[in-house]
């Protein structure tokens, strides 16, 4: 896993590199992007007011003007690539790398530009109260499972200005319908469900994406993300989750995947392959977006805060009060 | 100038210098201490910071690791100084550099001096309580600790093994009574001093020094020795979880913490700017004005170590995933089960609904789709009706529609024909509420217009199928509520029955069924079951019919009493 992540550094070329600012303590986040510009203006803000001090993103081969968008900013540091994604593992070979050099021993938050993390009391406290509390109790990582957000009606008809919060628009989700094995090899768990099972995998739900994510983990230059963010080695960081029956805490990564971008992005990633198997996934969204763009239904909650998520079971707030 | 207060500081240099600044404000002499862990360059920063406030001292600086002696010996340097260098002190109290005063420091020197015997100190026998962390109670006193649990766990817990083989015991000095409780304590001149310049010291030192977290047991225990009146608590309030790790104050407690009615509260977050702005500043507004209410906080934090370690029984999401049969529960709410009662009625789906208000579905189990009440394709949470989606997960399927739906009762149909693989966890769910009449799946066989050859084939497949499910039912593993009538059983007296089920769900129906389903017409079913034998295949499960039929005829007078009623 290191070596690759090794082999594949060499097609990141630093574009601007702050990295001299980190102090120790900083919480760091770490993305990729593919022509994501319009997300970017509201996916720094919301990092930074959560109190994220570093961006540390990486580039690949956008041909909007994310790139120089980002570079501006102070808080940045910026890598490109043009090598193939998939070929990295979906980003991970390189995420990891810069993980390793430069995330040691900091709180490292990875997260996609359409990801927003939500945690237990996160509307009045910073994520650094969350990480502090984390170091006393000895935990080392923290889960958020991602939950797809989408609109009430066709996915296509409002348009998402920068600098908008996506969930204003994208504000629906799927609030009870996810289902949870357990890997048994390297111990985390596997969800899927909601409107993408609902709607585009009715009949083969086991190609559904998986949702399970472990966003937050206190980097040492030993681990390794495995595949995306879905699970981790050494496979202790894992165990996210308790088996006798109590809660631990855990949040919710906010999905806005599904705004009017979604068709065109699907198509284009559809033509480019580099998703995980064969893009069966674009392959289904696609097919069905063509007719019938709409993934809202009755049972739809309208999102309302972590609160409300905790409620519903689908984050908890553990024994952190 | 009564009261003095002895301050250990590790972190949070800026925020200690705060609460310093303010106890001083009030008057009141401060010693502190600082870690020895603490940078040297650190530590000069802050004693450069405070020179300028009146009455502070420093004392020998030890090394504080959890559970260890060095907070203790600590405690022990600062209190001499303290109590060598102000001599008009007449209490101590031990805080924390994380502690935070809540009420005015004015309240707590009249407070104390109301009570010039009293020391405030929780101190209780071992016997007596429950929050010992690691299930280390009485032999904390008994066994050597001479390994961090921190950072030499596994010679800590090897250690304590051996000692437990060989059965190590050590001797309490003077046969003093080893108490604990909270570290954080208030004591007065008279009990302080007696401690300290007991001539005995050297043996309890020594005794301590190897006891597991002395720091909640030294003062405790030996304050019994020479206190006049103790006051069993603490002044402080400190919430610890089930790890024993103390829990954390934050911005959005200010409420709460306004109304706990304390003195000083620990341990605040560094970065909690609102909290330390709301006490150390605008102090007089900030207890009086709602009324205490102390009771909020233990229940919050009690609730949040509950939520930990108990979670919500029939929830199964990212962070509570408990491993088979320690679920606690594999669903949230009782739901009934019924099998074989729409083969047998032809209304029995409505009739149901509008007899017991619960929600009523069909075949949530059917190998087509689900069959959602009111021929919905989606249901609560965003459940889908795909066969494949639920088949892929039965059991999540049926836990997510017990959560999704609670506060409302759900009732649906099984048998036979459907998905058989989640009848294991029902049997085993104490919230499962199974209803069955045997055989019935006969019926729709019976009135269906079928080759017989087709009919007797599936009917031994169904009675297979259903003579399996029975038997799970019957197993000793089964703790869901069951309920089997053959078919014949079950006509000979249906409203009964029927009265029984309702009644279990338990929903407005307190004067007796008013309306009653319609029942199949069953003339004949007992020449059709002879016809099955008469292939070859015995049709056991629903129990003896008589060829003849007269079947209609008992039951209906049996259903006239509960009409008249």
């Amino acid at each position: 896993m290191k070596l690759r992540a090794y082999r594949k550094h060499f097609s990141l070329k630093s574009v601007v590199d702050r990295t001299e600012r980190i102090k120790p303590g900083d919480i760091l986040l770490f993305s990729t992007f593919r022509n994501e510009y319009t997300r970017l203006p509201y996916f720094m803000k919301y990092y930074r007011d959560l109190g994220v001090s570093h961006f540390l993103m990486v580039d690949n081969d956008s041909n909007d003007s994310g790139r120089e968008y980002l570079a501006e900013q102070k808080d940045v540091s910026l890598w490109s690539t043009t090598a193939s994604y998939k070929m990295a593992r979906f980003g991970v070979d390189w995420l990891n790398w810069l993980q390793q050099k430069y995330g040691h021993g900091h709180w490292t938050l990875v997260v996609d530009p359409d990801e927003l993390f939500v945690y237990p009391f996160c509307d009045t406290r910073p994520i650094r109260a969350l990480t502090d509390w984390l170091d006393v109790s000895q935990i080392p990582s923290f889960g958020a499972m991602l939950l797809d957000m989408y609109p009430k009606g066709r996915i296509d008809t409002v348009q998402y200005t920068p600098g908008q919060n996506p969930i204003e628009i994208a504000s629906w989700f799927d609030p009870g319908n996810y289902t949870i094995e357990q890997n048994k090899f390297y111990g985390n768990l596997w969800i899927q469900g909601g409107p993408r099972a609902r709607v585009f995998f009715p009949d083969a739900p086991k190609k559904a994406p998986a949702l399970n994510k472990i966003p937050l983990v206190k980097w040492d230059r030993r681990y390794a993300y495995v595949n995306s963010t879905h699970m981790l080695l050494p496979r202790g960081l894992n165990r996210t989750y308790d088996e006798w029956g109590g809660e631990k805490a855990s949040g919710v990564l906010l999905h806005a995947k599904f705004l009017r971008e979604f068709g065109e992005k699907a198509a284009e990633e559809l033509t480019r392959k580099q998703h995980y198997s064969a893009s069966v996934e674009y392959k289904a969204y696609v097919e069905n977006l063509k007719d019938n763009p709409e993934l809202w239904c009755k049972w739809s909650e309208k999102y309302i805060n972590w609160r409300q998520l905790e409620i519903l079971g689908l984050m908890s707030k553990g024994n952190w009060a | 100038m009564s009261v003095g207060i002895v301050m250990l500081v590790h972190t949070a240099f800026d925020r200690a210098e705060q609460v310093v600044r303010h106890w001083s404000a009030a008057g009141c002499p401060l010693v502190i201490h600082a870690d020895k862990l603490v940078p040297g360059k650190a530590y000069d920063a802050f004693v450069q910071s405070v020179a300028d406030v009146p009455d502070v001292r420093f004392s020998k600086r030890h090394r504080c690791e959890w559970g260890t002696w060095g907070l203790v010996a600590a405690t022990q340097s600062a209190a001499n100084l303290m109590l060598e260098e102000f001599p008009d002190v007449r209490h101590v109290y031990l805080a924390s550099g994380s502690c935070l005063p809540l009420r005015p420091v004015q309240e707590l020197i009249d407070y104390l001096a109301e009570r010039p015997n009293t020391d405030f100190i929780e101190s209780a026998t071992t016997a007596d309580v429950p929050w010992t962390v690691g299930g280390l109670d009485q032999e904390r006193f008994v066994l050597r600790f001479p390994f961090s649990w921190r950072k030499q766990k596994f010679l800590f817990d090897k250690y304590v093994s051996l000692q437990r083989f060989v059965r190590f015991k050590r001797k309490i000095p003077n046969g003093i009574v080893p108490h604990m409780g909270s570290q954080w304590w208030c004591l007065t001149r008279q009990t302080l001093s007696a401690i300290l310049q007991d001539p005995e010291r050297e043996v309890y030192d020594r005794y301590f020094k190897k006891v597991w977290i002395p720091d909640e047991s030294y003062f405790q225990t030996l304050a019994r020795q020479y206190s006049r009146q103790i006051e069993s608590r603490s002044l402080t309030l400190s919430k610890f979880d089930y790890q024993g790790k103390p829990h954390i104050f934050y911005d959005d407690h200010l409420q709460l913490l306004r109304r706990s009615d304390c003195f000083v509260a620990r341990k605040i977050w560094p970065f909690a700017d609102r909290l330390y702005e709301a006490f150390l500043t605008d102090q007089a507004s900030a207890m009086k004005r709602t009324e205490p209410n102390p009771g909020k906080i233990d229940r919050i934090f009690a609730k949040a170590v509950d939520r930990r370690l108990r979670g919500r029984p029939g929830l199964f999401m990212q962070s509570r995933f408990p491993s088979e049969d320690r679920e606690n529960g594999l669903t949230c709410a009782p739901y009934s089960v019924f099998q074989g009662f729409t083969d047998l009625f032809d209304n029995f789906e409505s009739w149901l609904t509008k007899t017991s208000g619960a929600r009523v579905h069909g075949h949530l189990f059917a190998p087509k789709r689900v069959e959602f009440s009111e021929q919905q394709t989606v249901m609560n949470g965003a459940l889908s009706d795909s066969a494949e989606i639920r088949d892929y997960n039965p059991r999540a399927f049926l836990v997510n529609l017990i959560w999704n739906t609670r506060g409302e009762r759900q009732c649906f149909q099984f048998g036979p024909r459907d998905n058989q693989e989640i009848q294991i966890d029902m049997a085993k769910d104490p919230n499962a509420q199974i209803s069955v009449v045997s055989g019935a799946w006969a019926v729709p066989l019976f009135r269906s217009n079928r080759d017989f050859s087709d009919i007797r084939q599936e009917a031994a497949l169904l009675q297979q199928i259903e003579s399996k499910h029975l038997e799970i039912l019957r197993s000793q593993w089964t703790r869901a509520r069951i309920r089997i009538w053959t078919m014949s059983e079950f006509i000979e007296a249906p409203m009964e029955a029927l009265q029984t089920i309702v009644d279990e769900i338990g929903q407005q129906n307190l004067r007796g069924l008013a309306e009653v389903p319609k029942m199949a017409d069953l003339t004949g079913f007992g020449q059709f079951l002879q016809n099955l034998k008469n292939q070859g295949m015995h049709p056991y499960l629903m129990g003896d019919f008589p060829v003849e039929h007269n079947l209609h005829e008992p039951q209906q007078s049996k259903r006239k009493p509960y009409l008249v009623r």
